[in-house]
């Protein structure tokens, strides 16, 4: 009869998490999102820049609450 | 009835003494009531009034708008059936040239105000730091502008904004030759967007003092010892050793002021209300004018939301930035 460990091997799921899904560049990421974001909404030359900038901050502010629980 | 003690007095007295006197002093009606309920039952009973609290001040009220973002309602006109216009509204104001305006505007006040914050704060901490005669005294003179009402401040101003008895145009005549009356500082529609610049700059560099403060304070003094001993120049300590180590502290002031800012709104509308024209109407004075002006309830729900979304944004920027403050 085979049996479960009671301890699990945590580690084994950080191992095979893909590489490049890791918490400090994608929130790097977002913030930058965010901030292109912030920026699109105030900048002087395309509305089209401005119509598109509530998109792009909110993109990133979702990306970020999600990528915040990914391991480091 | 005297209560028998809840905890056996035997280990840690006065520990058991206290909780004792306090199971003592308890209504046996409560006592009774509590004793059933187990330790994560409690914790629960004490956090859930500030829980309920601001679950009815803070987050239904933000529930309620995104709602009302999605609907014709105007306060104004209660009885009129309510009809879902979908992203109407965020379609409107994202094409807007009067919100992108707007927006410029709040963009040109938050830029301009943080850089000379920043460049003053940090230059009045990094002499504050010094430890000269009464350095402590001018440190609470330097802090006193940020101890004041915003609405304080906004009618002060307004009377030193003057053009004929204002002290501000007297003292820019003084040093500049200027006649006094000459020029309209609230008035002019290039001048208005700086007065505004101004007065906030002079009300919150003492913050960012602070903060800048606390960042060359916590700057070891053998680091600067041993720079010394090496025989770095003050030049080379500054930008080697005191600018680097004392910027996520700038950072965080940078940050905090930007979020501070973009939502600025008593102390501008008390100056200006917004103008000349709308030439200091900033992205929160819009909303307001839309809001109980105009009675758009939909419309600057919508807006709200969008300030809101953007403020998070940097807020979220914010909160990164001060964890690699506390991971140094």
């Amino acid at each position: 009869m085979s049996m479960k460990p009671l301890v699990t091997d945590q580690s084994q799921s950080k191992r095979n998490w893909p590489g490049w899904a890791r918490r400090g560049l994608l929130e790097n990421v977002a913030i930058a999102l965010i901030l292109l974001g912030v920026f699109m909404l105030v900048q002087p030359f395309s509305i089209t820049l401005y119509g598109w900038s509530f998109i792009t901050v909110l993109v990133g502010i979702v990306m970020f609450t999600v990528v915040s629980k990914f391991p480091e | 009835m005297q209560e028998t003690p809840v905890f056996p007095a035997s280990q840690n007295a006065n520990n058991y003494a206290i909780a004792n006197r306090a199971a003592a002093a308890t209504p046996t009606g409560v006592s009774k009531a509590v004793r059933g309920l187990s330790d994560r039952s409690i914790a629960w009973l004490f956090v859930a009034p500030t829980m309920i609290l601001l679950l009815a001040i803070n987050i239904f009220p933000l529930i309620w708008t995104v709602y009302l973002s999605f609907t014709n309602y105007a306060s104004n006109r209660p009885n009129r059936p309510v009809i879902n216009v979908g992203l109407k509204w965020y379609r409107d104001i994202l094409s807007s040239p009067e919100i992108w305006t707007a927006m410029q505007a709040t963009a040109h006040f938050v830029f301009w105000t943080i850089l000379f914050q920043t460049l003053i704060g940090f230059s009045l901490a990094y002499l504050v730091d010094r430890k000269f005669r009464g350095h402590a005294f001018w440190t609470t003179i330097i802090l006193i502008p940020m101890m004041l009402s915003p609405a304080v401040v906004g009618n002060f101003w307004k009377f030193l904004y003057q053009p004929q008895i204002g002290l501000f145009n007297y003292v820019v005549s003084f040093f500049t030759g200027l006649p006094p009356s000459s020029f309209e500082m609230l008035g002019s529609v290039t001048l208005a967007p700086w007065a505004i610049i101004i007065v906030d700059t002079w009300m919150w560099t003492p913050y960012v003092m602070l903060i800048c403060l606390a960042g060359l304070r916590s700057i070891p003094d053998y680091i600067l010892e041993a720079a010394e001993v090496d025989r770095a120049s003050r030049w080379r300590q500054f930008w080697s050793i005191t600018l680097p180590m004392a910027l996520p502290f700038i950072m965080l002031a940078v940050l905090f002021r930007g979020i501070e800012n973009f939502k600025m709104f008593d102390m501008v509308m008390l100056l200006t209300g917004g103008g000349p024209g709308s030439t200091t109407e900033l992205a929160s004075i819009t909303l307001k004018r839309a809001a109980f002006e105009a009675y758009r309830t939909g419309y600057s729900s919508a807006f709200a939301i969008i300030l809101f979304v953007v403020v998070f944004g940097l807020a979220n920027v914010y909160v990164k930035a001060l964890n690699k403050v506390k991971q140094r």
